[in-house]
């Protein structure tokens, strides 16, 4: 990850694998090609892209099953003695407890799962890469205090404090996504304020600095174009763990309040039917599972084509 | 001298950090509308009964007078008594510290030789059949999530084994260690639901930094010395690439230790993530910050005997 910002520059006078191209191509086009290459990473996107259209499409799946995500069918949805329904043409992926119909569930939780998932990493990674650039390019008293704020946030017991804060301010979708970016940023942070570091003393910060250039203007023209690569992989693999984290709080029951629907809670309710009822813990449980998968594919790809150093490696066996 | 400076600096600093969680804990409580006091009096209590159990409680004092008491207590090692039941807060932890611990250890235990024999296996065969079956493996088992984990190991391995008339693993539940054999029995799902997610983690780790040191001078000086490849392997190699794992692991295990929430809640295991969120749930304070206070500790003191023991892995490393 440190190097990362090194590999590029010197993937840069190399051309890409297999094309005559001999004109300049900038590090973005050659991570690019990189990236349209490797076709794990093109099926994980599509994956993705898939989830998306679902979400986006949620209510589309509730007006041609006929089944709103919170409507209860008492007596399609259940069976006679009140238990959850299997798969059949009418629910695909059967019903739950209260015969609700699970695909229109899952597909309105992927909603959540995406929204929370995203924001909370993109605003953790704003913060974590601000914060660790101030602290490494300031250094002194900024960095320290900046740093040991960092420390804090890693040594906290992050679940437990999780738990501590929702039981006092209440559960719901943006206080889920205020803790998940909370307890991501610092990681960010130390990442970032190692790269400033290192790009801190190079020859051409110290040259806008004899021109007249301001820290800011430093800091934000010249430092974080530098210090992107490392944060946009960062970022990647942050939305499924973030998406995780979100699935966690309501697993926990102090995420997204019933009777929304997320995978989290889902998998939750579903716990005391698993004896009777397998549909009700395996389909959310594997909706969220290819979401958390595809998109650790495609970061892992990122990383590679960003990063060429990891295909050094190997050549040097 | 250098590291006896180092140690009084790091362990001020470890100080300075659980001082301001402390803080932070006991300010988000009070920032927020809370009546422990209510709680405990129950529905039909008079308002009398209550202002006392407040007054009893010492929660009708100023927020500075209660944190100064708090802190009084807390530098004589007394974290103050459970609203609840009024027991020790340090007792009730002691009785819960050793179903935690054995969670983490065991965890450990595994993910460790898991993780880092899957990791020696597939970085000694780049792009073999097993070193791909190990990666895959491992980014499935990385992208899972802890509690869909243990859900789909209780329902596979308890519920359906238990139905298959082959009752090998308890769904819940917890045997004291003077039992080995039912212990073991009882937490092994709870292990592998910890274990096999950072297990993925650890293979991962341990494949990219041997690869990263296969590729240094050193390592193919001692090649072209003649050493058998083991002796490269296990000797040159492994050492250097096991550090940052290390670290890795000292500080994971350090967060375990101050309670395994999701394990203890899916498998009912009387730990300290399960007494934490017990306390949450009644609003009982002194316990919350014991708990929380206590795991924080683990973390920032892993961080200092990890530092230390980084000097010891890696002789170029210096404490300054």
């Amino acid at each position: 990850m440190s190097s990362a910002g090194l590999a590029i520059e010197r993937g840069a006078q190399v051309p890409a694998q297999g094309t005559r191209v001999t004109e300049g191509l900038s590090p973005w086009q050659l991570a690019w090609r990189r990236l349209r290459k490797d076709r794990l990473a093109i099926a994980s996107a599509v994956v993705i892209l898939i989830i998306t259209a679902a979400a986006i499409a949620a209510p589309a799946f509730a007006v041609l099953t006929g089944h709103g995500p919170n409507q209860q069918f008492t007596t399609t949805g259940l069976t006679v003695q009140g238990l959850p329904k299997p798969p059949s043409g009418q629910f695909w992926l059967g019903t739950d407890d209260l015969g609700r119909d699970i695909l229109v569930r899952i597909v309105y939780g992927a909603r959540i799962s995406l929204f929370a998932g995203v924001v909370a990493s993109v605003l953790a990674v704003a913060f974590g890469t601000v914060v660790g650039m101030f602290a490494g390019y300031f250094g002194r008293v900024t960095d320290s205090v900046l740093s040991r704020g960092m420390d804090v946030v890693l040594s906290m017991p992050f679940l437990l404090f999780a738990i501590a804060l929702v039981a006092i301010v209440g559960p719901g979708l943006w206080v889920s996504v205020a803790v998940i970016a909370f307890f991501s940023w610092a990681s960010v942070g130390r990442v970032t304020r190692a790269q400033t570091l290192s790009i801190r003393e190079k020859e051409y910060i110290e040259a806008g600095r004899s021109v007249g250039a301001g820290s800011l203007r430093i800091i934000f023209i010249d430092i974080l174009p530098n210090v992107i690569a490392p944060v946009i992989v960062y970022t990647t693999l942050l939305i499924p763990a973030s998406i995780a984290f979100m699935a966690t709080l309501s697993f926990l029951g102090i995420g997204i309040v019933p009777p929304t629907a997320d995978w989290g809670n889902m998998i939750s309710e579903s716990l005391q039917y698993y004896r009777v009822a397998w549909w009700f813990v395996l389909f959310p449980g594997f909706a969220l599972l290819i979401t958390t998968l595809a998109f650790n594919l495609l970061g892992d790809a990122v990383r590679d084509a960003l990063d060429p150093t990891t295909e050094r490696i190997f050549a040097q066996r | 001298m250098t590291l006896t400076r180092f140690l009084v600096r790091r362990i001020l600093l470890c100080i300075l950090v659980l001082w301001i969680i402390s803080v932070a804990v006991f300010a988000m409580w009070f920032i927020a509308p809370h009546d422990p006091a209510r709680l405990l009096a129950g529905k039909e209590a008079t308002p009398q009964t209550v202002a006392l159990i407040t007054h009893r409680l010492g929660l009708d004092q100023p927020i500075l007078v209660q944190y100064g008491q708090f802190l009084g207590r807390l530098l004589h090692g007394d974290l103050g008594y459970s609203y609840y039941n009024s027991e020790p807060v340090t007792h009730l932890i002691l009785t819960r510290l050793p179903v935690t611990i054995s969670l983490a250890v065991g965890a450990a235990v595994m993910w460790l030789a898991i993780g880092i024999s899957a990791g020696v296996l597939a970085a000694t065969r780049p792009r073999s059949l097993a070193d791909r079956v190990v990666t895959s493996c491992s980014l499935f088992f990385y992208s899972m999530p802890v509690f869909l984990l243990g859900v789909l190991l209780l329902y596979f391995l308890f519920y359906r084994l238990w139905t298959a008339g082959i009752h090998l693993f308890p769904g819940s539940g917890y045997a004291s260690l003077s039992n080995p054999v039912q212990w073991a029995r009882y937490l092994f799902l709870p292990w592998l639901t910890i274990a096999l997610g950072a297990a993925a983690t650890y293979s991962r780790l341990t494949r990219s930094g041997l690869l990263e040191v296969f590729g240094q001078d050193y390592v193919r000086t001692a090649r072209a010395k003649g050493l058998s490849g083991s002796r490269v392997l296990y000797v040159h190699a492994l050492r250097s690439a096991l550090t940052p794992i290390v670290t890795q692991a000292g500080i994971d295990i350090a967060i375990l230790f101050g309670g395994v929430v999701i394990a203890e809640n899916i498998f009912g295991l009387p730990g300290l993530g399960a007494l934490a969120v017990q306390s949450i749930s009644t609003q009982d304070l002194p316990v919350i910050i014991g708990i929380v206070l206590l795991s924080s500790f683990f973390v920032v003191a892993a961080n200092i005997v990890v530092d230390l023991l980084y000097t010891v892995l890696d002789p170029r490393v210096r404490v300054h």
